[in-house]
């Protein structure tokens, strides 16, 4: 049935689609809605679930590895500082094969405090051995986090879904919220592959010697690239049920292109309508729409930008001392091509800054104009600041 | 007293503590005394060795190792999870060390308890950070020598109290133990077993490596414990309601300290105020627990 939500909203309403058993969450800013949603639910027997109010996002994370190792069904959301707080329990949940689903609001990093949407917060966990999706718009925050639930119990990895602090999580959109019978067609009940058992008594996470450490590691490698080639079964299975699918990657007129954009979250939605722009003044720009993250879709990236002339990343997003994440991973994904075209990295948007038309376009002409990247990154719509002495 | 309890061990042997140690007595006892519905978060300690390496285990029961600030945490996880599966009579039980209660672990074991998240939480005390190689934490107690408070710098800070923490949360049940003295702990893992809500055990697990004393010492030095007031057995219902077990002869302290290779340095004088404070935390617990000396 369509109706008219919240990103968050969409959030939640995925979430009690999924059959959720124990929810637990720190309230930050923009992740709240999320939370009241999901307390409200729990609380009014619209869920079946309890709902830990824990004291901080560490805790919250550590109460979900709990939960989850009890053969449950988990789920939290957060955000920026809170996401960083959970760190080390993000490669705990990873180690420990655990299918926790967690929605991040992306946030910019204090300080100075900022509330609004920046990724470095999400792409600073790319190692932490959890799948990453990041959503364009409110239907797709609903079907990805559904998708995850299957995603993370095939493989045995817990997921990430991504989405803009407030051009998602606080943005009304028509949203197409599936019927739970057709939810429970897609994601059936949860069966834990292992769980704390009183029955068959087990020792989980115990001290590993290097004999065996290693292999364990490389287990978690093999499952991520199971993932990925898991990952267009699954979309055709939820595409027969809903009717929707949209891949690791979308490439958007990619064919014909001379200069691709590489996108990510919403900002991808600015450049569709700069696309059609473009091409109706006779330029040939095209999109490549990065979704899934982890694990890195190479094939997929590759293929997509075989053809253009060349690559201009757009990155809300820095790594100091090097530049912008995806624009790192592009290269990274394209270095080993034969023939592959230059990666110029533009970093625009950065602490929830407007990403507007006239943005994009100026990416695209300062790539066109140029024979070769200048620099690994540059800075779009920096104003001129006077430091004082 | 006697000790009613089962042959039926939960611990197969071969654990890899060192010579007496205390932490492999206190678990012992705790897992006879509460039988096979249990689970136990076991967050980084002594403990995250001494139950063997992958794929060994000195455990009969399901563990679940965790971060070593998570105690409190991971076990409100389980028993929600337990919750939502219907299952009401499997006991969630978090077994920490001093540093995972006192310090790292404090806030989320106070986030739990404030909750008042039904499970058990047992910290097996011995004074230090000995797993990491004996550094001081805010349960060591004044006067100690360790390896981050060495020389002149012996630790100058009383240790934390922390049941009095504990019983300011009104949690339904907080007890101290040790391993000195059997029959009380057992009895107490059973009564903290029968509550709802959150219960904690502080129980006194001596550690020869760390306290330089041989390891035939370390019931004995339990003992003393308690009967010089340096740890007094007791209890606490909702916070406020205190009962003291046993009310020994209140031997002199000296006895103590001198036969522990991390107080040598303590002086006559030092070990006078040493005195002082054991009496003035013994006359307290007397007032709480409505008595008089």
């Amino acid at each position: 049935m369509k109706r008219v939500l919240e990103g968050s909203q969409a959030v939640a309403e995925a979430v009690r689609l999924a059959r959720v058993q124990v929810v637990s969450a720190y309230p930050i800013t923009p992740q709240t809605h999320i939370v009241e949603f999901l307390s409200e639910y729990c609380s009014s027997g619209t869920m079946n679930a309890r709902f830990l109010r824990v004291e901080s996002e560490h805790s919250c994370m550590a109460a979900l590895i709990g939960a989850q190792s009890a053969g449950v069904r988990t789920f939290t959301a957060t955000s920026g500082q809170g996401l960083a707080l959970m760190h080390e329990l993000l490669h705990w949940a990873s180690g420990a094969r655990l299918p926790i689903v967690m929605a991040e609001v992306n946030r910019a990093f204090a300080p100075g405090w900022n509330i609004w949407v920046d990724q470095t917060d999400s792409l600073a966990q790319r190692d932490t051995g959890w799948i990453q999706l990041y959503c364009e718009d409110s239907q797709e925050v609903l079907d990805t986090t559904l998708q995850a639930y299957r995603l993370a119990e095939s493989v045995a990895l817990p997921v990430m879904v991504v989405l803009d602090a407030f051009f998602l999580s606080h943005t009304y959109e028509p949203v197409d919220v599936p019927e739970p019978e057709e939810a429970d067609r897609f994601l059936p009940p949860y069966e834990a592959r292992f769980q704390l058992d009183t029955a068959a008594p087990c020792s989980f996470g115990p001290l590993v010697p290097p004999s065996v450490y290693m292999e364990m590691r490389h287990d978690i490698a093999r499952a991520m690239e199971t993932a990925l080639s898991n990952f267009s079964g699954m979309e055709g299975e939820f595409a027969a049920i809903f009717g929707r699918r949209y891949g690791t990657v979308e490439a958007i007129r990619c064919d014909d292109a001379e200069i691709v954009f590489v996108t990510s979250g919403t900002i991808t939605s600015t450049a569709r309508s700069v696309l059609e722009n473009l091409r109706g003044r006779g330029e040939k720009p095209g999109i490549l729409k990065i979704r899934l993250f982890r694990p890195f879709p190479v094939e997929a990236v590759r293929n997509a930008l075989k053809g253009a002339k060349k690559v201009a990343v757009i990155d809300r997003n820095f790594s100091f001392g090097a530049s912008g994440i995806f624009a790192q991973e592009v290269r990274a994904a394209l270095c080993n091509a034969v023939g592959h075209p230059p990666v110029f990295g533009f970093v625009a948007g950065i602490g929830g800054r407007d990403v507007t038309p006239e943005v994009l376009e100026e990416i695209y002409w300062k790539t066109k104009n140029s024979a070769v990247p200048e620099r690994e990154s540059v800075w779009i719509g920096l104003q001129e600041v006077s430091h004082g002495t | 007293m006697e000790l009613e309890l089962s042959d039926r061990e939960f611990m197969h042997s071969g654990h890899v503590g060192c010579p007496g140690c205390g932490a492999a007595i206190a678990m012992r006892f705790l897992l006879k005394a509460l039988g096979e519905k249990m689970m136990m978060v076991l967050p980084a300690c002594c403990w995250s060795v001494i139950a063997g390496p992958y794929p060994t285990t000195t455990l009969k029961i399901p563990v679940i190792h965790s971060a070593f600030e998570t105690g409190g945490a991971v076990a409100s996880g389980v028993r929600a999870a337990l919750d939502m599966k219907g299952d009401t009579e499997t006991t969630v039980v978090t077994w920490a060390g001093d540093g995972g209660t006192f310090d790292i672990g404090f806030q989320a074991l106070s986030g739990a308890v404030e909750r008042n998240e039904d499970f058990i939480y047992v910290c097996y005390d011995n004074e230090a950070y000995m797993n990491t190689g004996i550094q001081r934490s805010s349960s060591t107690p004044y006067g100690a020598w360790t390896t981050t408070t060495p020389g002149k710098d012996w630790k100058k800070m009383r240790k934390k109290n922390i049941v009095e923490a504990l019983a300011a949360h009104r949690i339904p049940y907080a007890a101290t133990a040790s391993i000195s003295h059997p029959e009380d702990l057992v009895r107490k893992v059973r009564r903290a077993q029968a509550v709802k809500g959150s219960r904690f055990l502080h129980i006194f697990a001596s550690c020869p490596t760390g306290w330089k004393i041989p390891s035939e010492m370390a019931v004995k030095i339990a003992r003393m414990a308690v009967q010089t007031n340096i740890f007094p057995l007791y209890e606490v219902e909702e916070g406020l309601h205190y009962t003291i077990n046993l009310k020994p002869k209140r031997f002199p302290v000296r006895e103590y300290f001198k036969i522990q290779g991390r107080f040598q340095h303590l002086t006559d004088a030092d070990l006078d105020v040493i005195q002082k404070m054991v009496d003035e935390d013994w006359e307290l617990l007397l007032r709480k627990a409505g008595e008089h000396a």
